[in-house]
């Protein structure tokens, strides 16, 4: 079974994100890039079903700038077996993402692709739905737990309230939620490995995919500052404040 | 000039180390320090990741980097805040088995090497005398001959981590300081089991480092096999040598991780600690020495990592790597020593870390060779002055 695992390349989830003075986005120069968290615990719960023996390869595919080799090659230091990196100069829009994923799905042929069900940047949370809608394959999003046999997954799904555990038949789109798992770090043997595996370097003109954007960015504003609490002396003054405010 | 940033591969080592101490936050060598039992949770985290074997030959099972990335490696490890506690735990199977790779017969790699590189094998290194101190080729420890092998006695002192060592690397006379050619001559290296029925292991109660215990050693007819010999015999001051720029060169960067943490967290305090009415951390009186801390420490890492390039390129580096180890250590300390003052009391207290950093500084000062000495090397070699020891 072969697992395609794309990961995006965003800023460190530890950056304080600082938005440009002109409020155009956000300012990236001299800022700590890192794979996106959601798809290193995709990464993580792809290699683990290689290792179960579920898998036989697992193959992960980034669209970004050049630099977005080193997401990959993170990836393949977990334990992916290759990558595929479609070089853009700028940052794809979910759609556009989804349609270079169906295209590199139509060559790979993959049973199950395993992604994050968002990116930390942008918070859209699209792309997988998204993609499971262009290929018209069975969904199962905010995975917290996932078993695969030969044509099946069994996904439990965090929604509000509870968790929900559904079949979906392969191939199929899975996307991972926070609690999938913890995912590993590259040992130093892995890193070595990873340094001799394979990335195919791919353009979005390669797949005819238009990737112009079609959404306009009118403003970035930084969130509201929030202000300083307050400290209060004994439980008798908390449960005043609470009423006073119309808490309780 | 060679890069003055890290590659992308070098970066993503140094986050692979770094994951690996985010397991061990400052409770952790808190702890082990108040206790002195040795870190070995951390140590075999650190064995498994393949961290151990970073600068070793790929043929035996290590990665065959080279000094640069395991300053990278062990840098990030006392700047987690393991200080030397962490650093001194692991320092040892990095470049102490070097006069093997350099030395060994491919048997004794085979053998030795990867059991080294899996924490499997702890190693101890015994050069330092009671009686003869930085002037190893006047060291008294002798190794004679025997039918199959060599009977090794005499003392060793400040010999770290012989309490939990199976094997020490030790060096000895095989020929008597007045019959050898040179006085550097005669002298032979080992690598041995350590033997505890022929070794007795004493620690020293120390300033800091407690979880790393240093000890004298009295050997008694400790028998080693003739395999044990490390290259000819007669020549092992001549390999001791051939280690000593890169471990001056991991001794810098890690006395310069200790205090890059150490003004990190000083820095952290006094932006809150609130005294007259503002932060500490507004008072240039405050500022100045943590700001001159890091300008000292990022010089004092920029000679080091000159030394490590210099060292990986196959040329050399003696000058720059004991320079290196001078300004690193000066500088580890001095920041330990601002961060510690910037802290008031509380810099005087465990809680809060920086005492025990200001106090495992001071091993870089003295050990594996004093300041003096680096100095007179400088002197002697550098600006050509004549020899003063
Ligand atoms: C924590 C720690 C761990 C250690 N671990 C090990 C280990 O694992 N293995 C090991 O073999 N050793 C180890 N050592 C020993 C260390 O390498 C020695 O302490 C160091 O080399 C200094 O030697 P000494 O203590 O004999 O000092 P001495 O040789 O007695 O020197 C004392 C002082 O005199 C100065 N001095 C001497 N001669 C001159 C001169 N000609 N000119 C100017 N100044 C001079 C020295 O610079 C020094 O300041 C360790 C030491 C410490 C503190």
């Amino acid at each position: 079974m072969k697992v395609l695992v794309p990961v995006k390349r965003v800023i460190d989830y530890n950056v304080k994100v600082r938005v440009k003075p002109d409020q155009t986005g956000v300012d990236l120069a001299n800022v700590k890039m890192s794979m996106n968290p959601f798809d290193e615990i995709a990464t993580e719960e792809a290699v683990r079903l290689k290792e179960k023996g579920v898998a036989t390869e697992v193959v992960v595919v980034s669209i970004g700038p050049q630099q977005a080799q080193e997401t990959i090659r993170t990836a393949l230091a977990m334990g992916a077996d290759r990558g595929i990196l479609i070089v853009t100069d700028q940052d794809a829009e979910p759609l556009a993402v989804a349609k270079l994923l169906k295209a590199v799905i139509a060559e790979e042929s993959p049973n199950l692709v395993v992604m994050g069900k968002q990116a930390i940047d942008g918070d859209n949370n699209a792309v997988g739905q998204m993609l499971a809608a262009l290929l018209d394959w069975p969904q199962a999003t905010f995975a917290s737990k996932l078993e695969v046999t030969a044509d099946k997954a069994t996904v439990t799904r965090e929604i509000d309230g509870g968790l929900q555990t559904l079949d979906v038949s392969l191939p199929a789109v899975i996307t991972a939620d926070l609690r999938l798992n913890e995912p590993r770090y590259a040992s130093l043997p892995n890193i070595m490995k990873a340094k001799k595996k394979e990335i195919a370097m791919k353009t979005a003109a390669d797949y005819g995919v238009d990737v112009s954007p079609k959404l306009k960015v009118l403003k970035v504003t930084e969130p509201p500052k929030r202000s300083a609490g307050i400290k209060v002396a004994d439980a008798a003054e908390l449960v005043g404040k609470l009423k006073s405010e119309g808490v309780l | 000039m060679s890069a003055f940033w890290l590659s992308e591969e070098q970066e993503a080592i140094r986050e692979g180390v770094q994951k690996v101490m985010d397991g061990f936050g400052d409770e952790y060598w808190r702890k082990t320090d108040e206790t002195g039992t040795f870190p070995e949770e951390f140590v075999a985290e650190m064995a498994a990741g393949g961290w151990l074997g970073v600068a070793m030959p790929e043929s035996v099972g290590g990665a065959g980097l080279g000094l640069t990335e395991a300053s990278i490696v062990m840098q990030t490890v006392a700047q987690s805040g393991a200080a030397f506690t962490g650093a001194s735990a692991i320092h040892l199977n990095i470049f102490g088995p070097m006069p093997i790779v350099k030395f060994g017969t491919q048997a004794q790699k085979d053998a030795f090497l990867p059991r080294i590189i899996a924490g499997e094998d702890k190693m101890c290194f015994a050069v330092t005398e009671p009686n003869s101190g930085l002037d190893t080729s006047s060291l008294e420890t002798r190794a004679e001959r025997t039918n199959d092998g060599y009977r090794i006695n005499g003392r060793k002192i400040w010999t770290t981590s012989a309490q939990r060592a199976n094997k020490v690397l030790i060096i000895a006379r095989t020929t008597p300081k007045a019959e050898a050619k040179k006085p550097t001559e005669g002298l032979s290296l080992f690598y041995a089991d350590f033997d505890r029925s022929a070794i007795e292991a004493k620690p020293i109660p120390k300033m800091g480092r407690k979880a790393v215990e240093c000890n004298t050693l009295f050997i008694d007819d400790l028998h080693v096999p003739a395999d044990a010999l490390i290259g000819e015999e007669g020549q092992g001051f001549k390999y001791l040598l051939q280690g000593l720029n890169p471990e001056r060169v991991l001794f810098a960067v890690e006395a310069i991780g200790i205090g890059r943490i150490a003004i990190a967290k000083a820095a952290q305090y006094a932006k809150e600690r609130v005294v007259f009415g503002r932060p500490i951390g507004q008072n240039q009186g405050i500022q100045h020495p943590l700001a001159k801390a890091w300008a000292e420490l990022e010089a004092a890492n920029l000679m080091a990592f000159k030394a490590a390039a210099l060292y990986d390129a196959g040329r050399e580096c003696g000058a720059e790597a004991n320079a290196a180890k001078y300004l690193g250590a000066e500088a580890g300390f001095r920041a330990c020593e601002a961060s510690v003052l910037a802290h008031g009391g509380m810099g005087y207290a465990r809680e809060y870390d920086v005492e025990r950093y200001f106090r495992e500084a001071m091993i870089a000062r003295i050990a594996p060779v004093s300041r003096e000495m680096i100095l007179n090397f400088v002197a002697e070699r550098v600006l050509g002055l004549p020899k003063s020891y």
